[in-house]
C-alpha cells in the first residue's frame, strides 16, 4: 500500500507527461492546461480544506489576486514576467493570511467561515472590476511576446509542461505535508479542534500557515492563467466559476488525498468537454452536468474518486 | 505544584466556580468530587485554559497561567482528557497518538515510536491501527487517557476516565493509572466512581454547588458529615448516624 501510494502519482505525473509526444492538437493541449491550471488551484483549495477541514468557497479571491498580481506587475510596472509571477503568489499569500487572520482570529468556523471567504472573492471582484488601476470592467492585456525568458512559448507543449511540472511539486509537496508534524497538527484540527488545542496545538497559527500556503498555490493557478491566455478581467479572475470548479474537482477527485484533485479536475473537465460535444451548442449545460455531478458525489462518493479506488483494492484483495 | 486561588466563574447570573481554592502538590494523586453540577468540569476548563476565570489566579510551577491560552499550558505541562471524549474519529489509534507525541517530537518516525510506546502503557498495542471511531468506550477512555499521556505532561488532569465503565473494566484501569502515578506524573482528577476515588487519591476536595465544602484524605472525606448532606441533602447525614445507632 506505502508503495501503491508513491508509485501511483508518479504513474499519472509520467502519463501526463507523455501527452505532447502523442498528439499536438491544440484543442487537446489547450483542454489539458486548462484542466491542470483548475487542478492546481484544487490543490491549493485542498490544503487548507480537504486536510485542514476549513471549507473556503471562495478561493477565487486568491486566483484572482495571483492573476492580477502577475499581469499588473507586468503590464502596469514592466517586471519580467517570471518575476511577476512570483509576485502574485505572494500577493496571494499575503491576502490569505490577513483573511485568515481577520476570520480565524473572530473564530469563524464552518459554514460562517466558508460565507465570509465568499464575501471576501465578491469584493475583490466588485473592487477590480471598478478601479481603473486595474483596467477596470475592460480587463487587462499582457503584451504578446513570446520569448522563453518572458514566459510565453511558442510551444504549447512547453507551457504544458510548465505547469504540470508545478503540479507534481505541490503534489510533492503535499505527500510531504501529510507525513510532517504540520499535516498531523492540520488534520487534528480538522478532526476536533477541542482537542487539537488540549495537545499543544497552536490552532490559529496552523490554520494560519495552511491558509497561506493554499492561497499560494492557488495564486500560482491564476498567475498560469494570464500567462497562458494573456487576457483577465474581474469576472474570470474573481468570478464564482473558479471558486465551484476547485473546490469540485478536489471534492471530486477525493478531499484530503494528495492526488484527488488533480483527477478530479481532468475527470471534471473530460466530463465537460464530453457533454459540450453531446449537448452540441446548449450554453450552460455542462454546467447543469456539474451540479449533478456534486449532488452525486457528495451523496454517493464522500471520500471521492480515490476513496472509491481504495475501497475497490481492499475489497478486490478480499 | 498547582495553586488555584480564589478563583470564581460567572456564566451570566450563574456562579459555576465561586471562590475556591486549592493545592495540587507534585507527585500525589488529588482528587476532586462533588455531586453533579458542582463546578468540577469549570474548574478543570479555567485549569486547563479553555476558559478564564472571572476572577482569582491559577499558577503553575510558581509562574501565573491564569490567562495562558490552552496550548501554551499543555507546553508547559498540563495535559487534560474530556468527560464526553474527542477522539479524532477519521484517524487510527496510532495517528490519533502521535497527534500529542508530535509537541514533544518533531519527526513523524519519532512521534509515531512515542505514541507506540505510550500505547502499551495504557493497554492500547492491539488496537493501534483500529480506526479510533470504532473503538468501544473503554478504548476511547483509554485513547484520551494515552493522548494526553503522550504530550509527556507533569500535571494530568483527568476528567471522568471512569464514568461509563463497567466494573471490570474499572479494575483493568486502576493499575494503568496507578502506574502512571508511580512515573512521576502528578494527577488531579474528577471522578464519580467512588471505590476508584478512595483507592487511588492521595488527598480529596470536594465541591459542592460552585463551593469549596471540604477537603482531607480520602478516610476522613467518607466521614465528613457535610459532604455526605452536599450528595444526600439537608439531615441525611443525622439520619444516617441514626440509623446505625438504632439498627
Amino acid at each position: 500500500m506505502i508503495a501503491l501510494r508513491t508509485l501511483c502519482p508518479l504513474l499519472v505525473v509520467a502519463g501526463l507527461a507523455l501527452i505532447p509526444a502523442f498528439t499536438s492538437a491544440n484543442t487537446t493541449l489547450n483542454f489539458l492546461v486548462f484542466a491542470l491550471i483548475v487542478a492546481l488551484s484544487a490543490q491549493g483549495w485542498n490544503i487548507l480544506a480537504g486536510y485542514g477541514g476549513q471549507f473556503s468557497f471562495g478561493h477565487a479571491a486568491f486566483f484572482g489576486l495571483g492573476a492580477y498580481g502577475t499581469a499588473l506587475a507586468q503590464a502596469r510596472f514592466g517586471i519580467n514576467p517570471w518575476v511577476a509571477f512570483a509576485a502574485g503568489i505572494g500577493l496571494a499569500a499575503l491576502a490569505g493570511t490577513v483573511i485568515g487572520y481577520l476570520s480565524f482570529r473572530a473564530g469563524l468556523r464552518g459554514s460562517y467561515f466558508t460565507l465570509v471567504t465568499l464575501a471576501f472573492a465578491e469584493v475583490f471582484r466588485i473592487l477590480f472590476n471598478a478601479a481603473s488601476f486595474t483596467g477596470g470592467a475592460a480587463g487587462v492585456l499582457v503584451k504578446l511576446d513570446v520569448r522563453p525568458e518572458n514566459f510565453q512559448f511558442a510551444s504549447r507543449s512547453v507551457f504544458y509542461w510548465v505547469v504540470l511540472g508545478i503540479v507534481a511539486l505541490v503534489l510533492l509537496l503535499t505527500m510531504r505535508l501529510e507525513r510532517s508534524r504540520f499535516g498531523a497538527w492540520l488534520i487534528a484540527i480538522r478532526e476536533n479542534e477541542a482537542a487539537a488545542k488540549a495537545l499543544g496545538v497552536d490552532v490559529l497559527m496552523v490554520k494560519l500557515q495552511a491558509i497561506a500556503l493554499s492561497a499560494a498555490i492557488t495564486g500560482a493557478a491564476g498567475g498560469l492563467y494570464v500567462q497562458y491566455f494573456l487576457y483577465l478581467d474581474a469576472n474570470i479572475g474573481f468570478g464564482p466559476w473558479i471558486s465551484v470548479e476547485t473546490l469540485m474537482a478536489a471534492i471530486i477527485g477525493g478531499a484530503g488525498t494528495a492526488l484527488g484533485p488533480v483527477l478530479g479536475a481532468l475527470a471534471l473537465h473530460g466530463l465537460g468537454q464530453l457533454t459540450k460535444g453531446i449537448a452540441g451548442g446548449t450554453p450552460g449545460i455542462d454546467l447543469v452536468l456539474f451540479g449533478a455531478l456534486l449532488i452525486l458525489a457528495v451523496a454517493f462518493m464522500r471520500d471521492g474518486i480515490i476513496g472509491r479506488l481504495r475501497r475497490l483494492l481492499v475489497w478486490g484483495r478480499r | 505544584m498547582l495553586e488555584v486561588r480564589a478563583l470564581t466563574k460567572r456564566f451570566g447570573g450563574l456562579v459555576a466556580v465561586n471562590d475556591v481554592s486549592l493545592d495540587v502538590p507534585a507527585g500525589s494523586i488529588t482528587g476532586l468530587i462533588g455531586p453533579n453540577g458542582a463546578g468540577k468540569t469549570t474548574l478543570f476548563t479555567l485549569i486547563s485554559g479553555f476558559e478564564t476565570p472571572t476572577t482569582g489566579t491559577v499558577r503553575f510551577e510558581g509562574a501565573d497561567i491564569t490567562t495562558l491560552p490552552a496550548f501554551r499550558r499543555a507546553r508547559l505541562g498540563i495535559a487534560r482528557t474530556f468527560q464526553i471524549v474527542q477522539p479524532f474519529a477519521g484517524l487510527s489509534v496510532a495517528e490519533n497518538i502521535a497527534v500529542g507525541a508530535h509537541l514533544r517530537h518533531r519527526s513523524r518516525g519519532e512521534a509515531i515510536r512515542a505514541a507506540e510506546a505510550v500505547a502499551e502503557r495504557v493497554g492500547l498495542t492491539q488496537s493501534l491501527e483500529t480506526p479510533a471511531a470504532s473503538l468501544t468506550i473503554a478504548g476511547r477512555k483509554r485513547l484520551e487517557l494515552a493522548r494526553a499521556l503522550a504530550t509527556e505532561p507533569k500535571l494530568l488532569l483527568l476528567d471522568e476516565v471512569l464514568a461509563g465503565l463497567n466494573p471490570s473494566e474499572i479494575r483493568d484501569m486502576l493499575p494503568v493509572m496507578r502506574a502512571i502515578a508511580a512515573s512521576g506524573v502528578t494527577i488531579l482528577m474528577v471522578e464519580h466512581v467512588m471505590q476508584a476515588v478512595m483507592s487511588l487519591c492521595d488527598y480529596i476536595h470536594v465541591l459542592a454547588q460552585g463551593k469549596h465544602i471540604a477537603e482531607g484524605k480520602p478516610e476522613e472525606i467518607a466521614r465528613n458529615s457535610s459532604v455526605v448532606e452536599a450528595y444526600l441533602g439537608r439531615g441525611a447525614a443525622s439520619r444516617l448516624t441514626g440509623g446505625t445507632l438504632n439498627g
